[in-house]
């Protein structure tokens, strides 16, 4: 499988043709062909796995030969580290020529790669049985199947895409599909909006990511990623071209894994089907910014020269992003914007985590994120499907649901343990992981910032848990637990929510996703720091700490005395809260200020030249045309063309007034005629003969 | 017996036919006259053919006479369209006089 890499993007390709032209034909109306096309590249990525473990083993078990190969030569360091170099499998041929420069397709496979293959394809057939159920009887069922491939297809051609122009491919591809399915109910206009908000914010990120594709193809002279990395550690690099290159592509990554300032788009994009923000705006499409990062590592690590221990560009905003996201969850009544908040906030972990050298962290981050932050979405997806009645209001339709649908009670709760950094669950381990080697790589400021976002997420979890699953119920429905389609998924997210995290926990010496999925080959030196018991201590007690404030907040409200209703009494913590209400006022700095200051000037300007320049040349055409039409009315049609038609038909009315004298209709004079004719032939003959 | 005997006969059948056709007001007459013409014809091609000259073949010599009898068969298939055509008028507008007949008129 890893040689045939090309058959992933191809298989949810090709199911999405077939359920364009054939789903309505045919039976479950194009979900079983999404269903099995899903399933069967899930087996495949599983194979695809199991042969990268293989090859891993096989290198670190007898190739040494190779290890200076490896980033020693590249990065111009002692190759003194005892690993041996997995080279990744790259398959690619030339696409086109021009001038000297070639444009290639291909794919290139490795530990990065399996690993997002195994996640994209495992949540994407997840949510694709949840459909199922979640979108029985949808107006646009097919439809909405037929995006989930394509969105499929997309994002695996951009994972395991060899160049940056294939990628780019990919990553249109996956915001085109996001476009689409956020606006899924385009008959409300909020929906629409809200899909044109998320298009053209990461759009404006995108063209970020477009000119830094450009720079680096003119500072490496090839679209190739692994050219790009040889050349972002060879020691001829130019550092300002790095610099900026790495800048422009990290406005890309801004845009697309909404990072501040850009993630304003995220929580708007919970107006789409809750399957696709658990698939697309929580698992994979928003993690595609981090996923390019971690790809070209060695771009960002020179350029924002990460390795020399400084404040950088990519950390700082992952730290802002990791506050701003978490504070504004707390004021969210709508379930499904906690969570997308909460997903902000998370991608900040990990692109801080870039921005601080942890490599394998933020990756192993990104992993278990997927499976937690899913399982959260589907969770409150079963809640409205059939617990609140289609409502996401928190504070309005829902409540003491944990005794009426113990199944999503469980796994919601299993959910929201992984991403307050619970031991053993899978988020503890990652964000652990993160926490450690900022600390230990020099960036005690982000230690500091990732504790206070573990404190909020603990904290504004456990809100969100409470309001929906604890107190009395609020709403008017009837709830009852949801049918095995909802609940299945559920269950087998709940297991790698709690077992994933498991595959790099270093306390009990096992480092297998390190292992796995850190490439060895051209990448830069990184730091690996030992586990620390005290900082995972401290970040468990944070956690911990979060919860039990919150809980004592929620839950003991009637004793709370002081504190309770403070937003409403205290001016200072009602402008606060309104300030957070209004989502720090940056949509409006967007709509009002930037978009309506170059608005007003800009329909002046045009107004002005609509008037003064286009409609002056309109309007000289227009005399102009009038004048022309004049003078070939007059002269050309009425005296040339008309005489010469009615002098045609005059000469035919005439030459017919004339004949008609000899078309009496009676046959004697037809004979008469004829004989006379005859008879005047025959006397011509006569002359001429004699 | 000279041939311009023959070819003065025929002329006058000829003109005599002539005369009818453009004369005679009644459909049948003018068949009749008709018939007179396509004899005048007959009894010049059979003259040629008798007076013929020395250095003709058998072939050519009989050539005249079989064509006066495709001629005549020709001719008796002509009269019998034609009479019917003179009956169908007759029957539609109950009368034969060509005078009266001008729906081709132009």
């Amino acid at each position: 499988m890893l040689n045939n890499a090309w058959l992933f993007p191809a298989i949810p390709a090709l199911s999405f043709l077939l359920i364009l032209f054939f789903g309505k034909r045919t039976p479950g109306k194009g979900a079983p062909i999404g269903i099995i096309a899903l399933g069967s590249s899930f087996v495949l990525s599983i194979v695809a796995v199991v042969q990268w473990i293989q090859r891993v083993d096989d290198a670190t078990g007898h190739s040494q030969g190779l290890r200076a190969l490896g980033r020693g030569v590249f990065a111009g360091e002692s190759s003194s580290h005892g690993e041996a170099v997995v080279t990744p499998v790259v398959h690619s041929f030339t696409w086109w020529q021009n001038a000297g420069i070639s444009f290639g397709v291909g794919t290139r496979v490795d530990g990065l790669v399996v690993m997002m293959l195994f996640v994209v394809t495992l949540i994407s057939l997840l949510v694709h049985v949840y459909s199922v159920a979640y979108m029985h009887n949808d107006i646009r069922y097919t439809h909405y199947y037929a995006m989930l491939s394509l969105f499929t297809a997309s994002m695996l051609l951009l994972v395991v895409a060899d160049n940056t122009l294939q990628l780019l491919v990919g990553w249109e591809g996956v915001g085109l599909c996001s476009f689409a399915l956020i606006g899924h109910w385009w008959e409300e206009g909020v929906n629409s909006a809200a899909a044109l908000k998320a298009f053209l914010t990461t759009r404006t990120g995108d063209i970020g990511l477009m000119i830094g594709i450009i720079i680096m193809f003119f500072a490496a002279g090839t679209f190739n990623i692994t050219g790009t990395n040889v050349y972002a550690l060879s020691k001829g690099a130019d550092h300002t071209l790095l610099l900026a290159g790495a800048t422009c592509l990290f406005i890309g990554v801004i845009g697309k894994s909404g990072q501040f300032p850009l993630h304003t788009w995220l929580p708007d994009a919970m107006a789409g089907p809750t399957p696709v923000s658990a698939l697309i705006h929580a698992a994979t499409m928003v993690v595609a910014g981090v996923f390019l990062a971690a790809r070209m590592y060695p771009v960002f690590f020179k350029g924002f020269s990460i390795g020399a221990g400084g404040m950088n560009f990519m950390a700082i905003t992952g730290g802002i992003t990791i506050i701003i996201g978490a504070v504004l969850a707390f004021v969210q009544r709508d379930i499904k914007k906690v969570l997308a908040y909460s997903t902000i906030s998370q991608i900040g972990y990990m692109v801080m985590a870039l921005g601080v050298g942890a490599w394998t962290a933020a990756v192993f981050h990104l992993f278990t994120h997927a499976f937690f932050k899913a399982l959260l979405f589907l969770g409150a997806g079963s809640v409205s499907h059939s617990g609140s009645h289609h409502s996401f209001d928190m504070k309005n339709d829902m409540g003491g649901l944990r005794k009426f649908m113990p199944v999503t009670f469980w796994t919601f709760m299993i959910g929201t343990a992984a991403l307050c950094g619970i031991f053993p669950f899978a988020g503890f381990w990652s964000k652990d992981e993160i926490l450690v080697t900022a600390g230990a790589s020099g960036f005690d400021a982000f230690l500091v910032v990732g504790l206070i976002g573990a404190f909020l997420t603990a904290a504004y979890m456990t809100r969100c848990v409470y309001l929906t699953f604890f107190g009395e119920y609020r709403g008017h429905g009837h709830p009852h637990e949801s049918e095995p389609l909802i609940t299945v998924p559920l269950i087998v997210l709940a297991c790698f929510s709690i077992l994933a995290g498991l595959v790099n926990a270093a306390p009990l010496g096992v480092e297998k996703f390190k292992q796995w999925v850190e490439p060895t080959f051209v990448f830069p030196q990184l730091v690996h720091p030992e586990f620390d018991y005290p900082k995972a201590g401290l970040s468990l007690f944070i956690a911990l700490l979060g919860i039990g404030i919150a809980a004592y907040f929620w839950f003991q409200k009637e004793e709370l005395g002081p504190l309770k209703g403070l937003t409403q009494r205290n001016k200072a913590a009602h402008a606060g809260y309104t300030f957070l209400e209004n989502k720090y006022y940056i949509d409006y700095l967007y709509e009002d200020v930037i978009v309506a200051g170059i608005k007003g000037p800009m329909a002046r300007g045009a107004y002005w030249f609509n008037q003064n320049v286009i409609d002056k040349v309109v309007n000289a055409f227009g005399a102009g045309a009038v004048k022309l039409g004049r003078f070939t009315y007059n002269t050309i049609d009425q005296k040339g063309i008309d005489r010469a038609y009615d002098g045609v038909a005059e000469a035919t009315g005439d030459a017919g007034g004339l004949l008609r004298y000899f078309q009496s209709g009676r046959v004697q004079r037809y004979a008469l005629l004829l004989f006379g004719a005859v008879g005047i032939l025959a006397l011509a003959l006569l002359i001429a003969n004699s | 017996m000279a041939l311009n005997n023959f070819l003065i006969l025929s002329a006058f059948l000829f003109c005599t036919g002539i005369y009818g056709v453009l004369a005679r007001k009644n459909a049948v007459l003018v068949l009749m006259s008709i018939e007179l013409m396509l004899n005048a014809v007959n009894l010049n091609l059979v003259a040629f053919s008798a007076f013929n000259s020395p250095t003709q073949s058998v072939r050519q010599a009989a050539s005249g006479q079989v064509f006066a009898l495709f001629v005549i068969t020709i001719a008796a298939a002509e009269v019998g369209v034609g009479l019917a055509i003179v009956l169908l008028i007759y029957r539609n507008s109950r009368t034969a006089d060509l005078d009266q007949l001008d729906e081709m008129k132009g």
